[in-house]
């Protein structure tokens, strides 16, 4: 259970996708003029982390990694390694699970769907979700249990990056900004203020359970 | 007809060296920041991203012009990322048997070039509505426009992070004797985005068509 809190909090300030690998850089740079709509997009990239993490972590161990088909095939079959698959495998399953939760939700919440509708077709190609799968790949999760904890705090993470930016830049309209440095650069710039900002978390002491 | 156009004509070579300056796709465009920053505190890793990625969407551009006509509008994407991750595992496996270290070191940096905006951006953009020289010279000015911006910012995060360039002393020791320190700043991730900022400040003040009114 500790250890569950411990990747969570970890997931969210630590290695926050934003600040530390810049994952999703290029939906966050391109909705974040207003918080209600970068609220919209973040709410949906947790949703999305939340479901393709675990069905990734899945695949990943019950099909991809060296000797994962030992369970299907017998003792043979621990030499068999299909990881150089994994990148196509992982790409499919978040453009078929993001079709798939576009079309729940227009079927089950209309109201939900007028929100997020408009950002679900771009999440498939938001490198935040490829990347969460990525590192949940690298790190090698012990169980599914912390492999979708890690997914949602990541989520948790970006959705308060993009607010956090969207609120700053709605502020920055009223601030008199050198003319070349207006729109992009000067979001380039606070964005980096913030991920030094988020570096003092790297002080938390989560009890010695990570390294 | 523009069969007859030479192989270099004004308008390929526009598309060629556009991307370099005015339509930079990293600066300009702001496409395919995602997982360029984290690999630039070093040259290396740096200079073998612009490479692959320069190659991805030279071939991609390539493959989908030559599809254009015959892959459905609807399913188009999902076979664009069919297409694109096919070129990334051959990549990566291609890194991992030639150059292991960098390869270890970009990690799950090489993975992440499929979902690069660059690339799908390029195809939607371009590779659907051209011919395939067009749009392999599209691709090849994509890439390096990107690999530009991704190796200055490595360049003066290494020289001034670690004093080196491509692991090489640049900073004689005479300076580190009269107490020159190396900014570790500069090797943390915030650098890379503030160094972005500052070039895209520098070239807008050059090319004052390009700034914003918000």
């Amino acid at each position: 259970m500790e250890n569950l809190l411990d990747i969570f909090v970890k997931s969210i300030f630590i290695d926050n996708m934003i600040f530390a690998y810049f994952l999703g850089m290029c939906s966050y740079l391109a909705v974040s003029k207003t918080v209600k709509t970068s609220f919209g997009l973040g709410v949906a990239v947790v949703f999305v982390l939340l479901i393709t993490v675990p069905v990734n972590y899945l695949l990943n161990n019950y099909l991809l990694k060296a000797g994962a088909l030992t369970w299907l095939l017998g003792k043979e079959a621990t030499a068999i390694d299909l990881s150089f698959l994994s990148f196509i495998m992982f790409i499919a399953v978040i453009a078929a699970i993001v079709q798939l939760v576009e079309m729940v939700v227009e079927k089950f919440s209309p109201s939900l769907y007028n929100q997020l509708g408009i950002f679900l077709p771009l999440i498939a190609v938001n490198c935040a979700i490829m990347g969460a799968s990525l590192f949940m790949q690298e790190r090698d999760y012990a169980n599914v249990g912390e492999a979708t904890v890690f997914g949602f705090g990541s989520g948790i993470g970006w959705l308060i990056a993009i607010v956090g930016i969207a609120a700053i830049r709605e502020k920055l309209k009223y601030s008199d900004i050198p003319k070349p440095l207006r729109g992009i650069g000067i979001a380039f710039i606070i964005t980096g203020l913030m991920a030094i900002s988020f570096m003092s978390f790297l002080g938390i002491d989560l009890g010695g359970l990570s390294n | 007809m523009s069969n007859k156009e030479s192989l270099f004509s004004a308008k390929n070579r526009q598309l060629l060296l556009g991307p370099l300056s005015k339509e930079n796709p990293v600066i300009v465009q702001v496409l395919g920041i995602c997982s360029a920053l984290a690999v630039t505190a070093k040259l290396e890793p740096a200079i073998v991203m612009a490479l692959s990625v320069t190659a991805v969407t030279a071939f991609s551009n390539v493959i989908m012009s030559l599809l254009r006509n015959t892959v459905p509008t609807r399913i188009r994407i999902i076979v664009q990322l069919v297409v694109v991750a096919t070129l990334v595992i051959i990549v990566d496996q291609i890194l991992k048997a030639f150059a292991y270290d960098v390869s270890k070191q970009l990690s799950v940096f090489v993975g992440l070039i499929i979902t690069n905006c660059i690339i799908m951006g390029r195809i939607e953009a371009f590779a659907l509505a051209n011919k395939p020289w067009a749009s392999l010279l599209d691709g090849i000015g994509n890439g390096f426009g990107y690999g530009l911006i991704l190796i200055i910012v490595a360049a003066v995060r290494e020289l001034l992070g670690s004093g080196t360039l491509l692991g090489f002393h640049v900073v004689p020791q005479a300076f580190y004797n009269f107490g020159y320190v190396n900014n570790g700043l500069m090797i943390l991730p915030p650098m890379a985005l503030i160094i972005v900022g500052v070039i895209i400040w520098i070239h807008r003040s050059k090319n004052k068509d390009l700034i914003e009114n918000n």
